[in-house]
Protein backbone atom coordinates (compact mmCIF):
# COMPACT_ATOMS: atom_id res chain seq x y z
CA UNK A 1 0.00 0.00 0.00
CA UNK A 2 1.33 3.43 -0.85
CA UNK A 3 2.73 5.67 1.85
CA UNK A 4 0.82 8.67 0.44
CA UNK A 5 -2.46 6.88 0.84
CA UNK A 6 -1.64 5.60 4.31
CA UNK A 7 -1.02 9.15 5.34
CA UNK A 8 -4.24 10.42 3.78
CA UNK A 9 -6.23 7.81 5.66
CA UNK A 10 -4.34 8.51 8.89
CA UNK A 11 -4.56 12.30 8.40
CA UNK A 12 -8.35 12.13 8.55
CA UNK A 13 -8.39 9.86 11.57
CA UNK A 14 -5.82 12.01 13.37
CA UNK A 15 -7.92 15.11 12.73
CA UNK A 16 -10.86 13.47 14.54
CA UNK A 17 -8.93 12.64 17.72
CA UNK A 18 -8.75 15.25 20.46
CA UNK A 19 -5.90 15.49 22.98
CA UNK A 20 -6.27 13.10 25.90
CA UNK A 21 -8.87 10.93 24.19
CA UNK A 22 -8.63 7.16 24.37
CA UNK A 23 -8.27 5.32 21.09
CA UNK A 24 -8.43 1.58 20.39
CA UNK A 25 -6.96 0.56 17.03
CA UNK A 26 -8.14 -2.88 15.89
CA UNK A 27 -5.62 -4.65 13.70
CA UNK A 28 -3.06 -2.05 14.70
CA UNK A 29 -0.12 -3.71 12.92
CA UNK A 30 3.16 -2.22 14.13
CA UNK A 31 1.25 0.63 15.77
CA UNK A 32 2.16 3.38 13.26
CA UNK A 33 -1.26 5.04 13.46
CA UNK A 34 -1.36 4.86 17.26
CA UNK A 35 2.17 6.19 17.52
CA UNK A 36 1.08 9.15 15.43
CA UNK A 37 -2.08 9.71 17.49
CA UNK A 38 -0.03 9.57 20.69
CA UNK A 39 2.84 11.77 19.47
CA UNK A 40 0.84 14.32 17.48
CA UNK A 41 -2.56 14.32 19.13
CA UNK A 42 -1.68 13.45 22.72
CA UNK A 43 -4.08 10.51 22.63
CA UNK A 44 -3.98 7.51 24.95
CA UNK A 45 -3.68 4.61 22.57
CA UNK A 46 -4.21 0.84 22.66
CA UNK A 47 -4.06 -1.63 19.81
CA UNK A 48 -5.26 -5.15 19.14
CA UNK A 49 -3.20 -7.31 16.80
CA UNK A 50 -3.07 -11.02 16.05
CA UNK A 51 0.17 -11.53 14.10
CA UNK A 52 3.26 -12.29 16.20
CA UNK A 53 5.64 -10.24 14.06
CA UNK A 54 3.35 -7.18 14.16
CA UNK A 55 2.89 -7.48 17.93
CA UNK A 56 6.66 -7.56 18.35
CA UNK A 57 7.02 -4.50 16.10
CA UNK A 58 4.34 -2.68 18.08
CA UNK A 59 6.20 -3.42 21.33
CA UNK A 60 9.37 -2.07 19.72
CA UNK A 61 7.36 1.09 18.97
CA UNK A 62 6.34 1.34 22.61
CA UNK A 63 2.67 0.72 21.83
CA UNK A 64 0.15 -0.70 24.29
CA UNK A 65 -0.65 -3.70 22.13
CA UNK A 66 -2.96 -6.51 23.20
CA UNK A 67 -2.53 -9.71 21.22
CA UNK A 68 -5.88 -11.16 20.21
CA UNK A 69 -8.19 -12.26 17.44
CA UNK A 70 -10.86 -9.80 16.29
CA UNK A 71 -13.02 -12.68 15.10
CA UNK A 72 -13.55 -13.52 18.76
CA UNK A 73 -14.93 -10.05 19.41
CA UNK A 74 -13.61 -7.73 22.08
CA UNK A 75 -14.48 -9.89 25.08
CA UNK A 76 -12.87 -8.55 28.23
CA UNK A 77 -12.80 -4.93 27.07
CA UNK A 78 -15.28 -3.03 29.20
CA UNK A 79 -18.19 -1.03 27.77
CA UNK A 80 -17.59 2.59 26.77
CA UNK A 81 -13.85 2.50 27.56
CA UNK A 82 -12.71 4.40 24.44
CA UNK A 83 -13.58 7.64 22.67
CA UNK A 84 -12.74 6.16 19.27
CA UNK A 85 -12.38 2.57 18.10
CA UNK A 86 -10.56 2.41 14.77
CA UNK A 87 -10.79 -0.36 12.18
CA UNK A 88 -8.56 0.83 9.36
CA UNK A 89 -8.64 -1.17 6.09
CA UNK A 90 -9.54 -4.31 7.99
CA UNK A 91 -13.34 -4.69 7.93
CA UNK A 92 -13.15 -6.45 4.55
CA UNK A 93 -10.95 -9.15 6.13
CA UNK A 94 -13.27 -9.85 9.06
CA UNK A 95 -15.74 -12.70 8.80
CA UNK A 96 -18.14 -11.59 11.55
CA UNK A 97 -18.89 -8.14 10.16
CA UNK A 98 -21.92 -7.23 12.24
CA UNK A 99 -20.42 -8.56 15.44
CA UNK A 100 -17.24 -6.53 15.15
CA UNK A 101 -19.15 -3.34 14.34
CA UNK A 102 -21.42 -3.96 17.33
CA UNK A 103 -18.41 -4.64 19.56
CA UNK A 104 -16.69 -1.45 18.42
CA UNK A 105 -19.67 0.62 19.51
CA UNK A 106 -19.95 -1.31 22.75
CA UNK A 107 -16.41 -0.56 23.93
CA UNK A 108 -16.22 2.87 22.28
CA UNK A 109 -18.42 5.89 21.78
CA UNK A 110 -17.41 6.22 18.16
CA UNK A 111 -16.33 3.71 15.53
CA UNK A 112 -13.94 4.86 12.81
CA UNK A 113 -14.03 2.46 9.86
CA UNK A 114 -12.13 2.65 6.60
CA UNK A 115 -12.38 0.16 3.74
CA UNK A 116 -11.69 -0.17 -0.01
CA UNK A 117 -14.68 0.67 -2.22
CA UNK A 118 -15.34 -2.23 -4.54
CA UNK A 119 -17.49 0.06 -6.74
CA UNK A 120 -14.61 2.41 -7.52
CA UNK A 121 -14.69 3.04 -11.26
CA UNK A 122 -11.39 1.29 -11.97
CA UNK A 123 -12.64 -1.78 -10.11
CA UNK A 124 -15.83 -1.72 -12.16
CA UNK A 125 -13.73 -1.45 -15.33
CA UNK A 126 -11.64 -4.43 -14.28
CA UNK A 127 -14.71 -6.58 -13.73
CA UNK A 128 -16.24 -5.34 -16.98
CA UNK A 129 -13.01 -6.42 -18.65
CA UNK A 130 -13.45 -9.84 -17.11
CA UNK A 131 -10.83 -9.68 -14.35
CA UNK A 132 -11.02 -9.13 -10.60
CA UNK A 133 -9.67 -5.69 -9.72
CA UNK A 134 -6.15 -5.03 -8.41
CA UNK A 135 -5.53 -1.45 -7.29
CA UNK A 136 -3.82 0.73 -4.68
CA UNK A 137 -6.56 -0.13 -2.21
CA UNK A 138 -7.15 -3.70 -3.39
CA UNK A 139 -3.52 -4.66 -3.92
CA UNK A 140 -3.97 -8.44 -3.92
CA UNK A 141 -4.70 -11.07 -6.53
CA UNK A 142 -7.89 -13.08 -6.02
CA UNK A 143 -5.88 -16.13 -4.93
CA UNK A 144 -3.85 -14.45 -2.21
CA UNK A 145 -6.13 -11.75 -0.90
CA UNK A 146 -6.85 -11.65 2.84
CA UNK A 147 -10.12 -9.92 1.96
CA UNK A 148 -13.26 -11.96 2.62
CA UNK A 149 -15.92 -9.33 2.00
CA UNK A 150 -16.28 -7.21 -1.12
CA UNK A 151 -18.65 -4.28 -0.68
CA UNK A 152 -19.31 -0.71 -1.71
CA UNK A 153 -20.19 2.55 0.01
CA UNK A 154 -23.87 1.90 -0.73
CA UNK A 155 -23.65 -1.64 0.66
CA UNK A 156 -21.98 -0.42 3.82
CA UNK A 157 -24.51 2.34 4.35
CA UNK A 158 -27.34 -0.15 3.90
CA UNK A 159 -25.79 -2.28 6.65
CA UNK A 160 -25.48 0.77 8.90
CA UNK A 161 -29.18 1.44 8.37
CA UNK A 162 -30.04 -2.17 9.17
CA UNK A 163 -27.90 -2.08 12.33
CA UNK A 164 -29.27 1.37 13.25
CA UNK A 165 -25.77 2.86 13.27
CA UNK A 166 -25.58 6.62 12.85
CA UNK A 167 -23.16 7.87 10.19
CA UNK A 168 -21.61 10.98 11.75
CA UNK A 169 -19.21 11.72 8.95
CA UNK A 170 -18.01 10.16 5.72
CA UNK A 171 -14.87 11.03 3.79
CA UNK A 172 -13.92 9.39 0.52
CA UNK A 173 -10.48 9.32 -1.07
CA UNK A 174 -9.25 8.50 -4.55
CA UNK A 175 -6.20 6.31 -5.26
CA UNK A 176 -3.88 9.29 -4.83
CA UNK A 177 -5.35 10.04 -1.41
CA UNK A 178 -7.24 13.17 -2.55
CA UNK A 179 -10.69 13.89 -1.13
CA UNK A 180 -13.55 12.97 -3.44
CA UNK A 181 -16.70 15.06 -3.18
CA UNK A 182 -18.71 14.10 -6.28
CA UNK A 183 -20.04 10.61 -7.04
CA UNK A 184 -18.15 9.02 -4.15
CA UNK A 185 -19.34 5.47 -4.87
CA UNK A 186 -17.91 5.78 -8.39
CA UNK A 187 -14.87 8.00 -7.91
CA UNK A 188 -13.83 6.95 -4.39
CA UNK A 189 -11.26 4.20 -3.84
CA UNK A 190 -11.18 4.31 -0.02
CA UNK A 191 -13.99 5.30 2.34
CA UNK A 192 -13.56 6.50 5.93
CA UNK A 193 -16.61 6.65 8.22
CA UNK A 194 -17.31 7.89 11.72
CA UNK A 195 -20.15 5.91 13.23
CA UNK A 196 -22.15 6.21 16.43
CA UNK A 197 -25.26 4.81 17.99
CA UNK B 1 32.61 -3.08 28.73
CA UNK B 2 33.86 -6.21 30.41
CA UNK B 3 34.24 -9.40 28.43
CA UNK B 4 33.78 -12.77 29.98
CA UNK B 5 34.57 -16.03 28.25
CA UNK B 6 31.45 -18.12 27.70
CA UNK B 7 31.17 -20.83 30.30
CA UNK B 8 30.23 -24.29 29.19
CA UNK B 9 29.07 -27.14 31.32
CA UNK B 10 28.19 -30.14 29.24
CA UNK B 11 26.66 -28.59 26.16
CA UNK B 12 24.89 -25.71 27.88
CA UNK B 13 26.46 -22.28 27.71
CA UNK B 14 25.76 -19.94 30.58
CA UNK B 15 25.55 -16.22 29.99
CA UNK B 16 27.09 -15.21 33.30
CA UNK B 17 29.58 -17.95 34.21
CA UNK B 18 30.34 -18.77 37.84
CA UNK B 19 28.25 -17.00 40.43
CA UNK B 20 28.18 -16.85 44.20
CA UNK B 21 25.33 -16.12 46.57
CA UNK B 22 25.38 -13.26 49.07
CA UNK B 23 23.52 -12.92 52.33
CA UNK B 24 21.92 -9.88 53.93
CA UNK B 25 20.62 -9.76 57.51
CA UNK B 26 17.66 -7.57 58.42
CA UNK B 27 17.38 -6.93 62.14
CA UNK B 28 14.17 -4.90 61.98
CA UNK B 29 11.19 -7.16 62.81
CA UNK B 30 8.81 -7.91 59.94
CA UNK B 31 5.09 -7.76 60.70
CA UNK B 32 3.36 -10.39 58.58
CA UNK B 33 0.03 -10.07 56.83
CA UNK B 34 -1.30 -13.27 58.36
CA UNK B 35 -0.45 -12.11 61.88
CA UNK B 36 2.75 -12.73 63.72
CA UNK B 37 6.11 -11.04 63.56
CA UNK B 38 9.45 -12.32 62.32
CA UNK B 39 11.98 -10.90 64.79
CA UNK B 40 14.57 -10.50 62.04
CA UNK B 41 15.54 -12.45 58.97
CA UNK B 42 18.18 -13.23 56.36
CA UNK B 43 17.77 -13.10 52.61
CA UNK B 44 20.14 -14.91 50.27
CA UNK B 45 20.54 -13.39 46.82
CA UNK B 46 22.66 -13.38 43.67
CA UNK B 47 23.41 -10.50 41.32
CA UNK B 48 24.53 -10.41 37.70
CA UNK B 49 25.85 -7.38 35.81
CA UNK B 50 26.82 -4.07 37.37
CA UNK B 51 24.66 -1.56 39.20
CA UNK B 52 25.14 1.78 37.45
CA UNK B 53 26.02 5.01 39.28
CA UNK B 54 22.43 6.26 39.17
CA UNK B 55 21.28 2.84 40.46
CA UNK B 56 18.62 2.93 37.80
CA UNK B 57 19.36 -0.31 35.93
CA UNK B 58 18.28 -2.93 38.45
CA UNK B 59 15.89 -5.76 37.61
CA UNK B 60 14.47 -7.98 40.32
CA UNK B 61 13.67 -11.55 39.26
CA UNK B 62 11.11 -13.18 41.55
CA UNK B 63 10.96 -16.95 41.74
CA UNK B 64 8.05 -19.34 41.54
CA UNK B 65 7.05 -22.19 43.82
CA UNK B 66 10.20 -24.28 43.67
CA UNK B 67 12.71 -21.66 42.56
CA UNK B 68 15.33 -19.73 44.45
CA UNK B 69 17.91 -16.95 44.19
CA UNK B 70 20.12 -18.93 41.82
CA UNK B 71 18.62 -17.52 38.63
CA UNK B 72 21.62 -17.73 36.31
CA UNK B 73 25.14 -19.06 35.97
CA UNK B 74 26.86 -21.95 37.69
CA UNK B 75 27.70 -22.26 41.33
CA UNK B 76 31.28 -23.33 42.01
CA UNK B 77 32.62 -26.25 43.98
CA UNK B 78 35.25 -25.86 46.70
CA UNK B 79 37.98 -25.73 44.06
CA UNK B 80 36.27 -22.92 42.14
CA UNK B 81 35.19 -25.23 39.32
CA UNK B 82 31.65 -24.93 37.98
CA UNK B 83 29.17 -27.50 39.26
CA UNK B 84 26.18 -28.82 37.33
CA UNK B 85 24.01 -26.38 39.29
CA UNK B 86 22.81 -24.09 36.50
CA UNK B 87 20.44 -21.24 37.42
CA UNK B 88 16.75 -21.93 36.79
CA UNK B 89 16.31 -19.06 34.31
CA UNK B 90 19.84 -18.98 32.92
CA UNK B 91 18.62 -18.93 29.31
CA UNK B 92 17.26 -15.39 29.67
CA UNK B 93 20.12 -13.73 31.59
CA UNK B 94 23.54 -12.70 30.31
CA UNK B 95 25.40 -10.58 27.82
CA UNK B 96 23.22 -10.19 24.71
CA UNK B 97 20.33 -12.08 26.27
CA UNK B 98 16.95 -10.49 27.07
CA UNK B 99 18.07 -9.60 30.60
CA UNK B 100 21.25 -8.16 29.17
CA UNK B 101 23.91 -8.00 31.86
CA UNK B 102 25.86 -5.47 29.77
CA UNK B 103 22.97 -3.13 30.49
CA UNK B 104 21.09 -4.36 33.53
CA UNK B 105 21.95 -5.28 37.10
CA UNK B 106 19.90 -8.40 37.74
CA UNK B 107 19.00 -9.55 41.25
CA UNK B 108 17.66 -12.99 42.21
CA UNK B 109 16.49 -13.56 45.78
CA UNK B 110 15.39 -16.60 47.75
CA UNK B 111 12.00 -15.82 49.29
CA UNK B 112 11.33 -15.74 52.97
CA UNK B 113 10.20 -19.18 54.09
CA UNK B 114 12.35 -20.77 51.42
CA UNK B 115 14.83 -23.58 51.80
CA UNK B 116 17.87 -22.29 49.92
CA UNK B 117 19.45 -20.03 52.50
CA UNK B 118 16.92 -17.32 53.33
CA UNK B 119 15.22 -17.56 56.71
CA UNK B 120 12.69 -20.38 56.58
CA UNK B 121 11.16 -23.27 58.46
CA UNK B 122 14.50 -25.09 58.77
CA UNK B 123 16.22 -22.00 60.24
CA UNK B 124 16.66 -21.79 64.02
CA UNK B 125 13.82 -20.12 65.87
CA UNK B 126 15.52 -17.52 68.09
CA UNK B 127 12.96 -18.23 70.82
CA UNK B 128 13.92 -21.89 71.18
CA UNK B 129 17.19 -22.34 69.32
CA UNK B 130 15.57 -25.26 67.51
CA UNK B 131 14.36 -25.19 63.89
CA UNK B 132 11.13 -23.24 63.41
CA UNK B 133 9.45 -26.19 61.72
CA UNK B 134 5.67 -25.93 61.93
CA UNK B 135 5.97 -22.71 63.95
CA UNK B 136 7.37 -20.76 61.01
CA UNK B 137 4.56 -18.40 60.05
CA UNK B 138 2.63 -18.60 56.81
CA UNK B 139 4.08 -15.86 54.62
CA UNK B 140 2.22 -14.15 51.79
CA UNK B 141 3.16 -12.56 48.48
CA UNK B 142 2.76 -9.18 50.22
CA UNK B 143 5.22 -10.25 52.92
CA UNK B 144 7.74 -11.34 50.30
CA UNK B 145 7.49 -8.00 48.53
CA UNK B 146 7.94 -6.20 51.85
CA UNK B 147 11.08 -8.24 52.57
CA UNK B 148 12.39 -7.74 49.02
CA UNK B 149 11.95 -3.98 49.47
CA UNK B 150 14.34 -4.21 52.42
CA UNK B 151 16.83 -5.91 50.12
CA UNK B 152 16.36 -3.07 47.60
CA UNK B 153 17.13 -0.60 50.43
CA UNK B 154 20.18 -2.65 51.36
CA UNK B 155 21.43 -2.49 47.74
CA UNK B 156 20.67 1.24 47.53
CA UNK B 157 18.02 0.74 44.86
CA UNK B 158 15.23 3.33 45.16
CA UNK B 159 13.28 2.05 42.17
CA UNK B 160 13.63 -1.08 40.07
CA UNK B 161 13.89 -0.57 36.32
CA UNK B 162 11.78 -3.73 36.26
CA UNK B 163 10.43 -6.43 38.51
CA UNK B 164 9.64 -9.66 36.74
CA UNK B 165 8.72 -13.25 37.31
CA UNK B 166 6.78 -16.23 35.99
CA UNK B 167 3.87 -17.94 37.73
CA UNK B 168 4.06 -17.15 41.46
CA UNK B 169 6.99 -14.89 40.50
CA UNK B 170 4.65 -12.94 38.21
CA UNK B 171 2.28 -12.46 41.13
CA UNK B 172 5.13 -10.91 43.11
CA UNK B 173 5.92 -8.57 40.21
CA UNK B 174 2.25 -7.53 40.19
CA UNK B 175 2.20 -7.08 43.97
CA UNK B 176 5.32 -4.90 43.80
CA UNK B 177 3.42 -2.40 41.64
CA UNK B 178 0.72 -2.24 44.31
CA UNK B 179 2.79 -2.30 47.50
CA UNK B 180 5.43 0.13 46.20
CA UNK B 181 3.99 1.95 43.16
CA UNK B 182 6.85 4.46 43.10
CA UNK B 183 9.56 1.83 43.26
CA UNK B 184 8.74 -0.16 40.09
CA UNK B 185 9.00 1.35 36.62
CA UNK B 186 8.12 -1.80 34.67
CA UNK B 187 6.48 -5.05 35.70
CA UNK B 188 6.84 -8.20 33.58
CA UNK B 189 4.06 -10.52 34.67
CA UNK B 190 4.54 -13.86 32.95
CA UNK B 191 2.32 -16.98 33.04
CA UNK B 192 0.55 -15.56 36.07
CA UNK B 193 -2.99 -14.84 37.24
CA UNK B 194 -4.69 -12.20 39.40
CA UNK B 195 -5.60 -14.99 41.82
CA UNK B 196 -5.85 -18.76 41.79
CA UNK B 197 -8.97 -20.53 40.55
CA UNK B 198 -10.76 -23.07 42.72
CA UNK B 199 -9.17 -25.80 40.57
CA UNK B 200 -5.69 -24.38 41.25
CA UNK B 201 -6.35 -24.32 45.00
CA UNK B 202 -7.69 -27.87 44.81
CA UNK B 203 -4.46 -29.10 43.21
CA UNK B 204 -2.46 -27.29 45.87
CA UNK B 205 -4.47 -28.84 48.65
CA UNK B 206 -4.01 -32.37 47.36
CA UNK B 207 -0.27 -31.65 47.26
CA UNK B 208 -0.38 -30.35 50.82
CA UNK B 209 -2.40 -33.34 52.03
CA UNK B 210 0.26 -35.63 50.58
CA UNK B 211 2.83 -33.91 52.82
CA UNK B 212 0.64 -33.40 55.89
CA UNK B 213 -0.40 -37.07 55.99
CA UNK B 214 3.11 -38.45 55.55
CA UNK B 215 3.99 -40.19 58.85
CA UNK B 216 7.47 -38.68 58.62
CA UNK B 217 6.02 -35.14 58.64
CA UNK B 218 5.57 -35.13 62.44
CA UNK B 219 3.31 -32.08 62.31
CA UNK B 220 6.09 -30.12 60.65
CA UNK B 221 8.70 -30.85 63.34
CA UNK B 222 10.41 -33.64 61.40
CA UNK B 223 13.85 -32.02 61.75
CA UNK B 224 13.94 -33.07 65.41
CA UNK B 225 13.18 -36.65 64.40
CA UNK B 226 15.96 -36.63 61.84
CA UNK B 227 13.58 -37.73 59.08
CA UNK B 228 11.99 -35.98 56.10
CA UNK B 229 8.52 -36.55 54.65
CA UNK B 230 9.95 -37.69 51.33
CA UNK B 231 6.93 -39.67 50.19
CA UNK B 232 4.59 -36.74 50.66
CA UNK B 233 6.90 -34.26 49.02
CA UNK B 234 7.45 -36.63 46.12
CA UNK B 235 3.72 -37.07 45.55
CA UNK B 236 3.17 -33.33 45.81
CA UNK B 237 5.77 -32.71 43.15
CA UNK B 238 4.48 -35.45 40.87
CA UNK B 239 1.01 -33.92 40.99
CA UNK B 240 2.36 -30.42 40.47
CA UNK B 241 4.46 -31.55 37.56
CA UNK B 242 1.44 -32.97 35.72
CA UNK B 243 -0.21 -29.56 35.91
CA UNK B 244 2.86 -27.74 34.58
CA UNK B 245 2.92 -29.76 31.35
CA UNK B 246 0.42 -29.85 28.51
CA UNK B 247 -1.49 -32.92 27.36
CA UNK B 248 -0.01 -32.60 23.86
CA UNK B 249 3.51 -32.30 25.19
CA UNK B 250 3.11 -35.36 27.40
CA UNK B 251 1.67 -37.31 24.48
CA UNK B 252 4.56 -36.28 22.28
CA UNK B 253 7.30 -36.79 24.86
CA UNK B 254 6.06 -40.04 26.41
CA UNK B 255 2.93 -41.22 24.65
CA UNK B 256 2.04 -44.69 25.87
CA UNK B 257 5.58 -45.93 25.54
CA UNK B 258 6.57 -48.72 27.89
CA UNK B 259 9.88 -49.15 29.60
CA UNK B 260 12.00 -52.18 28.77
CA UNK B 261 10.70 -55.33 30.45
CA UNK B 262 7.30 -53.83 31.18
CA UNK B 263 4.06 -55.72 30.70
CA UNK B 264 3.98 -57.60 33.98
CA UNK B 265 0.48 -56.39 34.89
CA UNK B 266 1.92 -55.17 38.16
CA UNK B 267 2.31 -51.77 39.77
CA UNK B 268 5.96 -51.11 39.17
CA UNK B 269 7.03 -48.42 36.75
CA UNK B 270 5.83 -49.53 33.32
CA UNK B 271 5.00 -46.49 31.26
CA UNK B 272 7.65 -43.90 30.46
CA UNK B 273 5.50 -41.13 31.91
CA UNK B 274 5.47 -42.94 35.27
CA UNK B 275 9.21 -43.23 35.21
CA UNK B 276 9.56 -39.55 34.38
CA UNK B 277 7.23 -38.37 37.14
CA UNK B 278 8.85 -40.58 39.76
CA UNK B 279 12.25 -39.30 38.74
CA UNK B 280 11.05 -35.70 39.01
CA UNK B 281 9.41 -36.45 42.36
CA UNK B 282 12.51 -38.10 43.79
CA UNK B 283 14.81 -35.40 42.54
CA UNK B 284 12.67 -32.71 44.10
CA UNK B 285 12.06 -34.49 47.40
CA UNK B 286 15.80 -34.91 47.75
CA UNK B 287 16.47 -31.20 47.84
CA UNK B 288 13.30 -29.37 48.85
CA UNK B 289 11.82 -28.71 52.27
CA UNK B 290 8.27 -29.90 52.97
CA UNK B 291 7.45 -26.95 55.24
CA UNK B 292 8.60 -24.56 52.54
CA UNK B 293 6.42 -26.34 49.96
CA UNK B 294 3.38 -25.97 52.21
CA UNK B 295 4.02 -22.25 52.65
CA UNK B 296 4.71 -21.52 48.98
CA UNK B 297 1.43 -23.14 47.97
CA UNK B 298 -0.42 -21.19 50.68
CA UNK B 299 1.09 -17.94 49.43
CA UNK B 300 -0.27 -18.83 45.99
CA UNK B 301 -3.73 -19.64 47.35
CA UNK B 302 -4.03 -16.44 49.38
CA UNK B 303 -2.84 -14.05 46.66
CA UNK B 304 -5.83 -11.96 45.63
CA UNK B 305 -5.20 -8.22 45.32
CA UNK B 306 -8.84 -7.58 44.33
CA UNK B 307 -10.20 -9.06 47.58
CA UNK B 308 -10.13 -5.72 49.41
CA UNK B 309 -11.81 -4.00 46.44
CA UNK B 310 -15.05 -6.00 46.22
CA UNK B 311 -13.31 -8.33 43.73
CA UNK B 312 -12.90 -5.39 41.35
CA UNK B 313 -9.45 -6.01 39.88
CA UNK B 314 -9.39 -2.71 38.00
CA UNK B 315 -9.86 -0.78 41.24
CA UNK B 316 -7.21 -2.93 42.92
CA UNK B 317 -4.65 -2.20 40.20
CA UNK B 318 -5.48 1.51 39.89
CA UNK B 319 -2.69 2.55 42.24
CA UNK B 320 0.07 0.91 40.13
CA UNK B 321 2.37 3.40 38.40
CA UNK B 322 4.42 0.83 36.48
CA UNK B 323 4.15 -0.02 32.82
CA UNK B 324 3.28 -3.67 32.26
CA UNK B 325 4.25 -6.48 29.95
CA UNK B 326 1.92 -9.43 30.45
CA UNK B 327 2.81 -12.72 28.76
CA UNK B 328 0.79 -15.94 28.62
CA UNK B 329 1.27 -19.27 26.85
CA UNK B 330 -1.38 -20.98 24.73
CA UNK B 331 -1.02 -24.45 26.27
CA UNK B 332 -0.76 -23.26 29.89
CA UNK B 333 -3.89 -24.63 31.51
CA UNK B 334 -2.72 -24.06 35.08
CA UNK B 335 -2.46 -20.28 34.52
CA UNK B 336 -4.30 -19.92 31.23
CA UNK B 337 -4.15 -16.93 28.86
CA UNK B 338 -7.69 -16.01 29.98
CA UNK B 339 -6.32 -15.35 33.46
CA UNK B 340 -3.58 -13.07 32.14
CA UNK B 341 -6.17 -11.21 30.08
CA UNK B 342 -8.06 -10.40 33.30
CA UNK B 343 -5.00 -8.44 34.40
CA UNK B 344 -4.64 -6.82 30.98
CA UNK B 345 -8.27 -5.73 30.75
CA UNK B 346 -8.22 -4.29 34.24
CA UNK B 347 -5.19 -2.20 33.28
CA UNK B 348 -6.76 -1.13 29.97
CA UNK B 349 -9.92 -0.18 31.85
CA UNK B 350 -7.82 2.12 34.02
CA UNK B 351 -5.92 3.60 31.09
CA UNK B 352 -2.65 2.12 32.39
CA UNK B 353 0.18 1.13 30.08
CA UNK B 354 0.24 -2.55 29.18
CA UNK B 355 1.35 -4.81 26.35
CA UNK B 356 0.00 -8.34 26.22
CA UNK B 357 1.51 -11.20 24.26
CA UNK B 358 0.21 -14.73 23.89
CA UNK B 359 2.99 -17.12 22.98
CA UNK B 360 2.32 -20.27 20.97
CA UNK B 361 4.10 -22.92 22.95
CA UNK B 362 3.69 -26.64 23.46
CA UNK B 363 5.18 -26.70 26.95
CA UNK B 364 2.21 -25.76 29.15
CA UNK B 365 2.84 -23.72 32.28
CA UNK B 366 6.55 -24.58 32.15
CA UNK B 367 6.80 -22.62 28.88
CA UNK B 368 7.91 -19.53 30.76
CA UNK B 369 11.20 -21.27 31.55
CA UNK B 370 11.83 -22.40 27.98
CA UNK B 371 14.11 -20.88 25.41
CA UNK B 372 11.37 -20.06 22.89
CA UNK B 373 12.78 -17.60 20.33
CA UNK B 374 9.63 -15.49 19.94
CA UNK B 375 9.03 -15.35 23.70
CA UNK B 376 12.58 -14.23 24.37
CA UNK B 377 12.35 -11.72 21.50
CA UNK B 378 9.28 -10.20 23.16
CA UNK B 379 11.03 -9.82 26.53
CA UNK B 380 14.19 -8.56 24.83
CA UNK B 381 12.30 -6.01 22.72
CA UNK B 382 10.31 -4.79 25.70
CA UNK B 383 13.37 -4.44 27.96
CA UNK B 384 15.31 -2.60 25.25
CA UNK B 385 12.76 0.19 25.62
CA UNK B 386 13.25 0.43 29.37
CA UNK B 387 15.06 3.71 29.94
CA UNK B 388 17.90 3.63 32.46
Amino acid sequence: MSQALDRADFDLIASWVQPGERVLDLGCGDGSLLKRLIDERGAKGYGVELEDAEVLAAIANGINVVQGNLEQGLAGFDDATFNHVVLSRTLQTVRHTERILGEMLRVGREAVVSFPNFAYWKNRMAVMGGRMPVSEDLPYEWFNTPNLRFFTLLDFEALCLKMKLVIRERQVLDEAGRLVTEEPNFLGSLAVYRLGR
Amino acid sequence: MRFRAPMYYGNIMSGVGIVAAQRAHFAQPLVLKGGGVLPGFDLVYETYGTLNAAKSNAILVCHALSGNHHVAGYTADEFGKPTANLGWWDNIVGSGRPLDTDRFFVVGVNNLGGCHGSTGPASPNPASGKPWGADFPVVTVEDWVESQARLADHLGIDAWAAVMGGSLGGMQALQWTLSFPERVRHALVIAAAPHLSAENIAFNDVARQAILTDPDFHGGHFYEHDVRPLRGLRLARMLGHITYLSDDQMAEKFGRRLRAGAGSYGFDVEFEIESYLRYQGDKFAGVFDANTYLRMTKALDYFDPALDFDDDLARALARARAKFLVVAFTTDWRFSPERSREIVHALVHNGQDVAYVEINSAHGHDSFLMDEPHYHAVVDTYLKRVAL
